[in-house]
């Protein structure tokens, strides 16, 4: 899978590579008349004073030469040299007392030689910010587009009127529509910059809308020194409408921090819920269940590291099993003799939890291990300048989604879940219909400690892989699981993704602790109005004494 | 006297407070007036270590009094313990003064260390002993009381109210860690130097929180005893078994509860107050959650529902913590988590359940 | 001016804070012989119509039994008697004043309603005497509890409950080692302590055997006169042995009331109790 798409990948990269050179009409050998232009130039960044050799910068970069971008980037890196005999003009690099040489026009190496027979090509400031413009446009002739798009974005801070001409002609041959919009923007920036009011105007209204984070800059610069009073309304105007919408994209951003946030927790606490919900005791062990999950993860991993994104899904099914069968195991020796005691269930687990974090601790090192995300789903989905999603939390909330459905089904249509509900109602009526109540509590725990483990592979892709992992998630899960209703599923969703999403919504007044700890007093207090949670299940055996 | 009347009725009472009088005597004794080449000397650093098995035992009974007799498993009491502790750690701050690292006359090094102006609002009053003293039993206490008044009257009981407890302990876990609290964030309060103008590093300086500590133990022991015994301890129990009973035969079980869970809360801060000058540090670990469930083993392994078996226990796992962190650190956490599920599967009545139930087929 | 007048009000020296001053119920008003009233009560779980439109008047010094299929609505009506559970409409009186809908259970109970739970509810880890003391009637508060003692006429009192539910020998027994039946005598005894204007009994004779029956029924017809007592109960010979006027409910509402006699002639009932 991997392979396939790195050889698409390089396909692309020649096509594109095509494209462009085609489009820029520039045949893959220099002209002649370019050659001598280029070492006319080159003479004159020898022999000239500064302004002579701003032009001859100049000169130099319009040639399209080949050697161009080598020959400024060593000028302004301070690497061009001089010989004082010849006055050829050579790179350096340094090789101990002594510098070995390159000529520039041939590329050949001339071997090493002391240093003060060589003299340095020396710039000032000016030229230096004159470099670095022409090195950008330099780049935004470039065959790849990506680095054409990052050009332009480097060249969104140091435009000037003149640079419209030359944008202008960029964008006439331009045909990636990303690097064409950039062109456009930059363009629009420039003539901000002009000094005709016309001009200003009708970049301005280009520029409506456009949420690339320079032309927020260039618009609060422009209005610090505007004089024109149509300019700076319209400026006003248009500043405004990009800030509304960047507070918007902004909102749309820290939703999905927080649903992402939720998703996690709906993962972690779906597992409680089912338990909890259908057998009435807590389990403490639920975090370590999860953390079991996620060293599963790493341990396939490691087993496949050719393959991440193969042993990331097959840990999957494997964290299901291992913690599923960790559950049953637990419900088997010890819970099922505390049925009818929650709390002494809850401390007996918690001893589990203990036992459980400490072999971990005792086998993989009390270090945290780092589980690595593979390519698809790494990055992000950019789309626009201030709005991205970062892949791996998008496919998790998906993941979450798909795990909650396949839950929901389970308990809704199969047989087993008809079982479970049924016993989660009434115990004993349940007992007297025939089903063996004891071995849809086991398979019940086994199936609310499987989704721990999913839980845990899917965390592994969000934070470090440690023994502590897990404990911090059973008071989360446990509040989710109360706010939403105790063995409720669409409760634990809409709790879950509730609490996430609040929970983001507070960070930025009062710090992720404060925040964390507002949820907790939150939950505390809505229990006292709302003591079944969100979705209670009603009935008179919520009330039967 | 009536306490003396449940006393005697108390033999296991009545044995726990005889070696507790009996080592409040002999221990600083041995440490002070017997000379170190003796074989009868009793360093200060098993002096130390005693007084604080002592306040853990304090801190026992304070959970054994609210989950043995009342029902209410609290996975919180670390909290109260913690706050008692910092509200002693805060005065034990302001008396090091000018001695500090930075030498700044009024603010905490840390303070310093932070870029502080100022001392915080909550830091006023702390340099006078009788108002720490005074907030070591306020604080654990209100906070008790706003948690109780709302769980208790909203009748969150069981898994739910524990794991509300052990919720309010990890909000105050993360609160304590973050430096703008003004608690010295994750190092918490240390380097203290002197006590009501005694120096603690003086063996008779520790003496006396010895003994302060054993006088303490004694007057929680008895003043539970007199609770438990009394018919509002026997209405606990009740509560605990038929909860719904006791409301219908016309008490307010949430008043009961909340008394008796305040009371036990301030027990748990004055045993953190007397155990920080003892080890001599006092940071947000003790929030933990952790913390606060392993002082439920200690009770579940002495025997709840006794008083003197909350406190054996408390000595007895915490004998066995100090052994084997040195001797098998990594087998420490196997040994308490094995703890937890042995008690609870075989004897759900602890060690003194076990005594007891041999006495009774004698 | 009005602020100064309620500014003038903090100043009074003989006026507290309404929330300072504890909420005495009025007291038990029998002028008109009844002793409770319940009228146009619903109550729904998720629909089902628990009780529905019910309407059961109790006279004082009456012994009323209560009859009716499983899901009658006998429990419910119980729970909302004693506060236990908040009917959707309707009201429900104690004597002439009292409000059982604005009280919670602890208020109910010291207001003069004691109830006997299904399941024999009682505190299987104390002793019979003290389950009896606890139950006493007096200053429940937490503070007065705390010092509580017994006097002397408390003791006589103690005393003489014992020997009405029979369980004078077994007085220092814990009530875990009770029978069944006698542990439903000594809830009845825990009522009785209370000095209750209006017991409400559920299912007495459960589990009991016909010697126990009997002497629960003669229990239970000694106590009327004194106190108001609602039996709720299946057994019928039971029903016949206590009964002088029976309500059956039916699916949330009174289906019939008279006497025994009449019941067991009423058509509907029988329709009801036999199927259609």
């Amino acid at each position: 899978m991997i392979l396939l798409s790195s050889r698409w990948r390089s396909c692309l990269l020649c096509f594109l590579t095509i494209m462009s050179l085609v489009s820029f009409g520039v045949a893959p050998c220099p002209a002649s008349e370019d050659t001598t232009l280029f070492e006319q130039g080159a003479h004159q960044l020898v022999h000239g004073n500064f302004r002579q050799k701003e032009a001859a910068i100049a000169k130099i970069n319009a040639t399209n030469d080949p050697r161009a971008e080598k020959l400024l980037r060593a000028l302004l890196g301070g690497k061009l040299y001089r010989v004082k005999k010849d006055n050829n003009l050579v790179y350096i690099t340094k090789k101990g007392s002594r510098v070995s040489i390159t000529d520039v026009l041939s590329g050949k190496e001339l071997g090493t030689v002391k240093k003060r027979t060589l003299k340095k090509i020396t710039i000032n400031n000016k030229l230096r910010s004159k470099l670095r413009e022409e090195l950008a446009l330099l780049a935004l002739r470039s065959p790849d587009p990506d680095k054409r798009l990052a050009a332009v974005n480097k060249l969104m801070s140091s435009l000037s009127p003149e640079s419209a001409k030359i944008l202008e002609k960029l964008i006439t041959t331009e045909t990636n529509s990303k690097v064409r919009q950039g062109l456009l923007t930059a363009r629009a920036i420039a003539n901000l910059r002009d000094t005709d009011d016309a001009k200003r105007l009708q970049a301005l209204t280009e520029l409506q809308g456009n949420l690339n984070p320079a032309v927020k800059n260039e618009l609060t610069r422009l209005l610090g020194e505007e004089k024109n009073k149509d300019v700076r309304q319209k400026a006003e105007a248009v500043l405004s409408s990009i800030e509304s919408k960047i507070a918007f994209y902004g909102l749309v951003e820290k939703i999905f921090f927080g649903l992402s946030l939720g998703s996690v927790l709906v993962l972690a606490a779906i597992g409680l819920a089912i338990t909890f919900g259908v057998i009435g005791v807590i389990n403490m062990a639920h975090g370590e269940l999860i953390m079991l999950g996620a060293y599963t993860t790493y341990v396939i991993q490691q087993l496949m590291p050719n393959s991440i994104g193969l042993a990331l899904l097959l840990a999957i099914p494997a964290a299901f099993v291992i913690s599923g069968l960790a559950g049953i195991l637990i419900e088997r020796t010890v819970i099922r003799f505390l049925y009818g005691r929650p709390l002494e269930t809850l401390l007996a687990t918690f001893g589990i939890s203990l036992i459980l974090q400490q072999s971990v601790r005792t086998i993989f090192s009390p270090l945290n291990r780092s589980v690595a995300t593979p390519a698809w789903m790494s990055g992000s989905l950019q789309l626009n300048p201030v709005l991205s999603l970062t892949i791996n939390r998008l496919t998790i909330l998906v993941f979450a989604l798909l795990v909650f459905a396949g839950l929901y089904m389970l308990l809704k249509k199969s047989s087993l879940g008809l079982q479970v509900r049924a016993v989660a109602q009434n115990r004993s009526m349940a007992r007297a219909m025939g089903i063996r109540a004891a071995k849809v509590d086991a398979l019940t725990f086994g199936l609310g400690s499987g989704i721990a483990g999913i839980a845990g592979v899917a965390l592994s892709q969000l934070t470090n892989v440690g023994p502590n992992l897990g404990q911090s998630y059973i008071i989360d899960s446990f509040m989710v699981v109360v706010f939403g209703g105790v063995g409720n599923l669409w409760g634990t969703l809409v709790g879950g993704l509730t609490l996430g999403v609040a929970n983001k919504f507070l960070e930025p007044w009062t710090g992720a602790v404060l925040a964390k700890i507002l949820i907790l007093v939150f939950i505390i207090l809505f229990i006292q109005k709302r003591p079944q949670g969100l979705f209670p299940q009603k009935g008179r055996a919520g009330a039967a004494s | 006297m009536i306490i003396l009347r449940y006393l005697k009725k108390d033999t296991g009472g009545m044995i726990t407070l005889s070696l507790l009088a009996l080592i409040t005597v002999i221990v600083p004794i041995c440490n002070l007036l017997v000379p170190e080449t003796s074989g009868l000397h009793v360093s200060t650093f098993t002096m130390t270590l005693l007084g604080k098995y002592l306040c853990y035992g304090l801190l026992a009974i304070a959970v054994d009094l609210v989950w043995g007799y009342l029902g209410i498993l609290s996975l919180g009491h670390g909290a109260f313990f913690a706050l008692g502790g910092y509200a002693m750690g805060m005065y034990l701050m302001r008396q090091i003064g000018s001695r500090g690292v930075y030498g700044n006359p009024l603010l905490p090094d840390f303070m310093v260390f932070l870029n502080w102006q100022h001392l915080p609002w909550f830091w006023h009053g702390f340099q006078w002993f009788w108002f720490a003293m005074l907030m070591v039993i306020l604080v654990p206490g209100l906070l008790a009381a706003i948690f109780g008044w709302f769980a208790f009257r909203s009748r969150v009981t069981g898994v739910y109210l524990s794991i509300m407890t052990q919720a309010l302990t990890y909000a105050l876990l993360l609160a304590f860690y973050r430096n703008e609290m003004g608690f010295g964030g994750n190092n918490g309060l240390t380097d203290f130097k002197d006590i009501l103008g005694f120096s603690l590093q003086t063996d008779a300086t520790r003496a006396g929180l010895f003994i302060a500590s054993a006088l303490a133990l004694g007057f929680g022991y008895l003043s539970c005893l007199y609770i438990t015994r009394s018919r509002l301890g026997k209405l606990c129990t009740a509560i605990r078994d038929q909860e719904d009973r006791v409301r219908f035969i016309g008490y307010r079980v949430e008043n009961i509860k909340l008394w008796i869970f305040t009371f036990s809360a301030i027990l748990a801060g004055i045993a953190g107050a007397l155990y920080v000058p003892q080890v001599g540090i006092i940071n947000p670990n003790e929030f933990s959650p952790l913390a606060s469930i392993e002082m439920v083993v200690w009770v579940a392994v002495g025997g709840r529902a006794t008083l003197y078996g909350a406190v054996a226990g408390a000595l007895l796992v915490n004998y066995a913590k100090s052994y084997l962190t040195v001797a098998m650190p990594d087998a420490w956490l196997f040994a308490l988590g094995s703890l937890f599920v042995l008690v609870t599967l075989l004897l759900p009545r602890g060690i003194t359940g076990l005594l007891r139930k041999k006495e009774a087929s004698r | 001016m009005s602020v100064l007048e309620s500014m003038r009000g903090f100043m009074r020296r003989d006026q507290v804070f309404d929330f300072l001053v504890p909420v005495v119920p009025p007291d038990l008003d029998l002028t008109h012989g009844v002793i409770l009233y319940l009228e146009n009560l619903n109550v729904s779980f998720d629909g089902f119509k628990a009780i529905n439109d019910l309407n059961l008047y109790i006279d004082d010094g009456e012994l009323r039994c209560i009859i009716g299929p499983n899901g009658a609505g006998k429990t419910t009506m119980m729970d909302i008697i004693t506060g236990k559970t908040r009917p959707d409409s309707g009201s429900a009186w104690f004597g002439q004043e009292i409000n059982l809908l604005a009280m919670d259970e602890p208020e109910i109970a010291a207001a003069g309603i004691g109830r006997k739970f299904q399941k024999p509810t009682v505190f299987e880890h104390h002793r019979v005497i003290d389950n009896l003391e606890l139950a006493m009637a007096g200053d429940k508060r937490v503070w007065p509890t705390l010092g509580a003692r017994l006097n002397s006429e408390e003791r006589d009192r103690l005393a003489e409950v014992l020997q009405i539910i029979g369980l004078g020998d077994q007085a220092k027994h814990l009530a875990g080692s009770l029978s069944h039946g006698q542990k439903q005598w000594l809830e009845i005894g825990m009522l009785l302590m209370q000095n209750p204007r209006l017991l409400l009994v559920d299912e007495p004779a459960a589990g009991m055997t016909h010697q126990e029956m009997d002497r629960t029924a003669e229990l239970l017809t000694s106590l009327a006169g004194d106190h108001s007592v609602v039996v709720v109960e299946h057994d019928m010979d039971f029903v016949r042995s206590i009964a002088g006027k029976v309500t059956v409910l039916h699916q949330g509402s009174v289906l019939a009331e008279g006497t025994m006699d009449e019941i067991q002639n009423n058509q509907q009932v029988i329709e009801v109790y036999l199927g259609e």
